[in-house]
């Protein structure tokens, strides 16, 4: 991967990092209804994926979405304006931010469901191998989501209808507030064994990795349509949700969380290759203007209308 | 003009939508080679190879992946084998399909089928027995229909097929092998529109699917003492056909609903409810429901005719409503 590309990665990630850093700030002043999970510190993986996926690509996504949202080219304006509760967020302020989507960029929508986003996937996947075309479906879903029926359904169904869909399993280690151990009595390579899927495990918070080892599983589903594996380990940063205090957790777990961000080992990458430090001023200034005139959109943009309401429960056609 | 089977009429339905949209497809379990459960989708694997899915038996994923294949382009007929099994694809249904499109600010729809057989007479006992519409059409986003006849049931399920929202086609087994005409160019039936079976000016009494052939009986009954029960089809249960229903209560000035589901917290309850309210200068007398009384579908035969509303239940409510 050449260093141009990286950047790319880097810029990615970085629009993710802080546009998560303005909501999580959004959020304790009051400006963000609802509940709030965060990604911080799970960005390499949507980078690295989604820097392989076209808009006729689809991905559908989980609770923690805003990562996975934002990597496959949402409007950041329409996507802080939906997490706002205003009428210009991408779903009229009806979804907010566990159902962020936008269809016209293959985006499914996040989902408030653990491990929902599975079948969906796993139909698009099949409608877009009827389709012909080469198009592939990705999946974002926490190690969670592995304790759900569905998911060993979809892998299933999957593997026996060679369906060119990406499971992307982003182990953390937690389950909501319990650690993974608890809930899942095998491991994600054995499942994948099970079911004949080819599996990949890669270090989820070096985004060059992900996105090389996802590119290439990619490259091949849209040759010979067939489902994959990709675990990606990774860090949960904030809790399960904002206002979560985390006191079943170690603090000791995330005492060197400097050395396992995202951000930071690519950055190390790019420095070693010769990016300048003007280019991380710059790039950070431009990420940050425009997530800052975003926010600005959705404060000037009106509340979501109530009246709009019962519009849209069934299509009205004209 | 053919006379056909109810259960035939679902298949030509069916493979007249696959013939007229590539993007129309079926999922299930045994819809393929073997045809389906109860025949609805015989042959059709072998005229649209690669369009009828053999499905696991994984009812929550079927359902999914007609959400996801609906989300990409797709017009998914999904069945599942008895609508006892609709309890393991809920979330795909409540959560998924029926509010993707108010969810996301209506962009796209969720244009899904899903097919399922409800009902008793067969003694299939309290895990396949069941009438669960009431579930499906309190939740909003999802239509509902259920036909009496073959006509209805090519109609509706074509209508179904075309709507870009996901609607559940309710069969019920009972009426499966019922015989009746089809034309060759069927009349369309536009989903939330009811019919009037019969006509009377003494009594409504509206019901859907294989209750409106009890109701009719029931109607026959009722004009040997000189009562003139009018019979409502309602053929759409979400949306169904109020203006049809407050029309025909302002002729009888009385009603009763019939469902072959409980009773209690059912569709018959809606009905009531709307119509003591809207209707409520219209009525002479009180609404009256019949259904299933509040216990579990039994399996005995004795258990299972006495759990089954009827024509003498439904006749015996009319004569209730007129008191």
């Amino acid at each position: 991967m050449d260093r141009s590309e990286l950047e790319t990665l880097y810029r990615r990630m970085l629009v993710i990092r802080r546009s998560e850093e303005r909501l999580q700030k959004l959020f304790a002043d009051g400006e963000v209804p609802g509940f709030l999970h965060l990604s911080i510190g799970q960005e390499a993986v949507p980078t690295g994926v989604s820097h392989h996926l076209t808009d006729r690509d689809t991905v559908s996504s989980n609770h923690r979405g805003h990562g996975h949202t934002l990597a496959k080219g949402v409007d950041l304006t329409g996507f802080f304006a939906e997490i706002m509760g205003r009428a210009t967020g991408l779903c009229k302020g009806r979804g907010g931010s566990m159902h962020v989507a936008d269809l016209s960029k293959g985006m499914l929508g996040a989902n408030g469901i653990v491990g929902a986003g599975i079948p969906i996937t796993t139909g698009s996947a099949l409608a877009l191998k009827m389709q012909g075309g080469g198009h592939v479906a990705a999946v974002y879903f926490g190690d969670g989501a592995l304790a759900e029926g569905v998911v060993h359904e979809c892998f299933n169904i999957a593997a026996l209808w060679s369906l060119p869909v990406l499971f992307v399993c982003e182990n953390n280690g937690w389950s909501e507030f319990s650690p993974t151990e608890r809930q899942l009595a095998t491991r994600l390579d054995r499942l994948a064994a099970a079911f004949s899927i080819t599996y990949r495990g890669v270090d989820g918070n070096r985004v060059e990795e992900v996105a090389e080892t996802a590119g290439a599983l990619i490259a091949g589903m849209r040759e010979t349509p067939a489902p994959a594996i990709l675990e990606c380990a990774t860090t949960r940063v904030r809790g399960h949700f904002e206002g979560d205090r985390q006191d079943y957790r170690d603090a000791a777990e995330i005492d060197d969380l400097d050395a396992r961000d995202p951000l930071r080992l690519a950055a190390d990458g790019l420095i070693a290759a010769g990016t300048a430090e003007a280019w991380f001023a710059g790039t950070l200034a431009e990420v940050d203007a425009e997530i800052e005139a975003a926010v600005a959109a959705a404060r000037s943009a009106p509340d979501a209308d109530p009246a709009g309401m019962l519009s849209d429960v069934y299509t009205v056609e004209a | 003009m053919a006379e056909v089977r109810f259960g035939k009429a679902l298949n030509q339905a069916l493979s007249d939508a696959m013939a007229a949209d590539e993007r129309v497809f079926v999922i299930g379990e045994d819809v393929g080679a073997a045809g389906g459960s109860f025949k609805v989708t015989r042959d059709l694997m072998a005229t649209y190879p690669g369009r009828v899915l053999d499905a696991p038996i994984a009812e929550a994923s079927i359902v999914g992946i007609a959400v996801g294949a609906a989300l990409t382009g797709m017009r998914p007929v999904a069945e599942i084998m008895f609508m006892d099994f609709i309890t393991l694809s809920m979330d795909m249904l409540v959560n998924q399909a029926a509010k993707a499109r108010s969810m996301f600010g209506g962009q796209g729809s969720v244009p899904m089928v899903l097919r399922t057989p409800h009902g008793g007479g067969l003694n299939a006992g309290p895990q396949h027995s069941q009438c669960l519409e009431a579930w499906l059409a309190h939740v909003p986003g999802l239509k509902v229909v259920c036909p009496a006849t073959p006509a209805d049931a090519y109609a509706l399920l074509r209508a179904a097929i075309e709507d870009p929202d996901p609607v559940i086609v309710v069969e019920n087994k009972a009426l499966y092998a019922m015989k009746g005409d089809l034309a060759e160019t069927p009349e369309p039936v536009e989903i939330g529109r009811g019919r009037i079976v019969r006509e009377g000016r003494d009594a409504t009494i509206v019901a859907y699917g294989a209750t409106v052939g009890l109701a009719t009986a029931a109607a026959a009954t009722l004009a040997d003492d000189g009562i003139a029960a009018e019979v409502v089809d309602l053929r759409s249960i979400q949306p169904w056909d109020e203006a049809l229903v407050l029309e025909s209560l302002s002729r009888t000035h009385n009603l009763v609903v019939a469902h072959e589901a409980v009773e209690s917290f059912g569709v018959g309850a809606e009905i009531a409810a709307r119509m003591a309210d809207v209707g409520f200068d219209e009525l002479d007398g009180p609404i009256v429901r019949v259904g299933a009384p509040f216990a579990p579908s039994p399996f005995g035969r004795t258990l299972e005719a006495a759990y089954r509303p009827d024509a003498a239940r439904i006749a015996a409510a009319v004569r209730r409503s007129l008191s």
